[in-house]
């Protein structure tokens, strides 16, 4: 396995409508900012591009035909896409770059949930026949997952707002934020119940927006003469989408994904966690052994903004750029898709 | 450097209007069991697995690997869902590539599928997008002007497109699996077809299928383990363009060009017509044999239609180079699987395992597959041999 460099990472506001402006809109600024601070003029610059999207979120099929349009592929580029958030674009590329088919290669992901009613389409993630015609909305069904947790008294609700709290206030440092301030546990225990047991806040916000990075070899890295982070470590597990047949109070498959990567190797600094839902930051904090001495999503995490189907990369671009100001040494990246955290990615970086 | 992967296990299920007696999950499951015994394998002995299909709107499942994971038997192991249009197929098959070529898996499971049936994919196709003219032309209407232009240009003879839906309904009858068996067909059937988008009349054109097709690629230390031979993955390849800029060649598109030398170079090949056995390529509408014949540089431009009516790309003419021995597109069209259908008769014809559709002593072969306004590419040559 080789070292893959994160060179840049760039990153839309994150809003909760982007009005009129259409996904080419929202794409050509974070890729242009992304090659430029590696210094690359264009997308004919990278060996190889990748994106992440989902067509319903804006409820039309093809999303990312549109984002080719953006890129400037003439001549034609050698590119690729998932339907998934693009750290597993991210995770292709990688593949490409360890079996030497590229060197370098640009990824991006973008998402405009503002259309629809996000957490109803996602109840089309679910089984077609058995489930989606009930029509269980995603917090509905991360209100269970937290109800097992504290009927298990594995959380309490403290410490749900206790996450909030502090993702609000880290969050004040994060210019690209959608939810930030000061707010106690006090206060925040007060507000109403939404979805019981889970309040509004506990709840990730709908969000637009998109976001780039440039990833390349570390001999890349150095002739861009940039500064960097080191991917030393990914892996990502799905387990089963039957939610009666899984351990709701734990995330077997980030476990495995944290093993596979190597998390446990050394210590880790910083984590930034896609956790959509409070009590989810507790599930994966524990399934990746995180300790008090992690700093864990310094950026406020996606409680407050959550751009589906980039917020996975933005892990990894958080993580990253903390290395390259010199604020951490080794930290983890996670992303995650489907209800109640089915599938998950877990990324190791360090610094040079 | 890539590590060398090949092909030990195929698995199809039949291709139909309606699969009704399966769910998805039961369809995809059909393809990746018969997969596993082609290889000789079990579930336990594949370390991830990439599935790939065309919009989630197709069947009104978002992001149908979630749900497909108990299927697919990928609890607990990495899954990755590619999508890139019509040639998702193929860059599914790609991408499940270099999970072994990396170095870093060692044997996995790629499936794709479609089924249709549960939707309907000319609606699918056809929303209204905003800013944007709302065609509601579908694939084939939008294809028709291109290849008016192509006929424009090549001076073809008007029953060029007629002669593919002719010769590659006869080759689906060698394949039990295909969707369209019209065991009667002639050139007069097919010219005496409703015109849908002039100049492609009803039987020129692609059916709407269910079905779904699996492929087990192993690392080459791992292909002993299964009993057939392996189609050995000479190259693979990627190319896109935009939908639309101001010059675009849309008839004999670069990217297609570029994507072809690509696979080529890396799979030795300097003389396609002479090196290549046979070919598998995403021909939904007649004209695009050849069209793809000159893209793909079988034929100079301007003269693929030749080849095409001198039995060249006919399996029951005898011909050197025969295309779409499975039927193709034309007989059996579950269009997120269509792609990799391609990839694996390609395996299945180096293998030596696609019985009476079988070109005999195929050693090398192309499977292709195009997607959106024909600007996505994706294609690999394999072959009976390592090199």
């Amino acid at each position: 396995m080789r070292d893959v460099a994160v060179v840049s990472w760039a990153q839309s506001p994150t809003v909760r409508d982007a009005g009129a402006r259409n996904e080419v809109e929202l794409i050509m600024p974070v890729v242009q900012q992304a090659l430029a601070d590696a210094g690359l003029s264009s997308v004919q610059e990278v060996d190889f591009t990748c994106s992440g999207s989902c067509d319903y979120l804006q409820g039309a099929p093809f999303a990312f035909v549109a984002g080719v349009d953006a890129l400037g592929a003439v001549p034609p580029i050698k590119e690729s896409h998932v339907e998934m958030d693009a750290a597993w674009a991210l995770f292709e590329a990688w593949l490409k770059i360890q079996m030497g088919h590229a060197e370098s290669a640009l990824l991006y992901g973008f998402g405009k949930s503002s259309p629809g009613e996000l957490p109803h389409v996602l109840s089309l993630q679910l089984d077609p026949y058995y489930l989606t015609p009930l029509w269980p909305d995603s917090i509905s069904l991360a209100g269970l997952q937290a109800r097992a947790m504290l009927d298990a008294g594995l959380i309490t609700e403290a410490q749900m707002a206790e996450v909030v709290a502090r993702s609000r206030r880290n969050a004040k440092g994060n210019a690209n934020a959608q939810l930030s301030g000061d707010v106690s546990v006090e206060e925040l225990l007060a507000e109403p119940m939404y979805l019981p047991p889970l309040r509004k806040h506990d709840c990730c916000p709908v969000s637009d927006g998109a976001s780039a990075m440039v990833i390349c070899t570390v001999e890349k890295a150095r002739s861009l003469g940039r500064p960097y982070a080191v991917i030393k470590g990914i892996d990502h597990r799905i387990e089963t989408a039957n939610l009666g047949a899984r351990d709701l109070t734990r995330s077997v498959s980030t476990e495995l994904a944290a093993a596979g990567a190597g998390v446990g190797r050394g210590k880790v600094d910083v984590a930034e966690l896609y956790a959509p839902f409070s009590h989810q930051e507790i599930i994966l904090s524990r399934a990746l052994g995180l300790g008090a001495d992690t700093v864990v999503n310094p950026s406020g995490g996606v409680l407050a903004g959550n751009v589906m189907m980039a917020s996975g990369l933005d892990r990894i671009g958080e993580v990253a750029t903390r290395i390259i100001r010199g604020e951490a040494g080794r930290g983890v990246a996670h992303a995650t898709s489907g209800a109640c955290l089915q599938q998950n990615m877990v990324v190791v970086l360090e610094s040079e | 450097m890539a590590e060398l992967a090949a092909v030990v296990g195929i698995g199809q299920t039949k291709y139909k209007t309606k699969h009704g007696r399966v769910s998805i999950a039961g369809l995809v499951r059909e393809a990746a069991q018969k997969a596993l015994e082609d290889a000789d394998l079990t579930w336990q002995d594949i370390d991830a697995v990439i599935l790939g299909k065309a919009p989630d709107m197709f069947e009104g499942v978002v992001m149908p690997e979630l749900y497909l994971s108990d299927a697919l038997g990928a609890n607990g192991k990495p899954m990755l869902r590619v999508h890139t249009a019509g040639s998702v197929g193929g860059s599914t098959a790609i991408v499940a590539a270099s999970y072994v070529q990396s170095g870093i898996y060692r044997r996995v499971l790629t499936v794709a599928f479609e089924k249709q049936s549960e939707s309907n994919a000319m609606w699918a196709l056809s929303n209204p997008q905003p800013f944007s003219p709302h065609l509601n032309a579908g694939a084939g209407g939008y294809f028709a002007p291109i290849i008016r232009e192509y006929i424009r240009r090549s001076k073809a003879p008007a029953d060029a497109g007629i002669k593919v839906a002719t010769k590659d309904r006869l080759h689906a009858l060698r394949n039990p699996l295909a969707h369209l068996h019209l065991p009667d067909i002639t050139m007069e059937q097919v010219a005496a077809s409703p015109m849908l988008w002039d100049p492609i009349r009803f039987l020129e054109a692609c059916p709407s299928s269910d079905g779904a097709c699996a492929m087990v690629i192993a690392h080459e230390d791992l292909v002993a383990q299964s009993p057939k031979p392996p189609a050995w993955i000479r190259g693979t390849a990627m190319r896109s363009e935009p939908t639309m800029y101001a010059g675009r060649e849309e008839v004999n598109p670069q990217a297609g060009k570029d994507c072809a030398a690509d696979v080529y170079r890396q799979a030795g090949v300097t003389n396609p017509r002479k090196d290549i056995d046979t070919a598998e390529v995403y021909v939904p509408f007649s004209w695009y044999e050849p069209m793809w014949l000159e893209n793909l540089g079988f034929a100079d431009e301007g003269e693929g239609w030749k080849l095409t009516m001198d039995g060249v790309t006919s399996l029951d003419e005898g011909g050197d180079t025969p295309w779409n021995c499975s039927g193709g597109v034309l007989s059996s069209n579950p269009i997120g699987a269509s792609g990799m259908i391609r990839f694996a008769e390609a395996a299945l014809q180096v293998r030596n395992d696609a019985g009476e559709h079988q070109v005999e002593g195929a050693r090398l072969a192309l499977g292709h597959a195009y997607g959106g306004g024909a600007q996505f590419y994706a294609m690999w040559v394999v072959g009976a041999d390592k090199a």
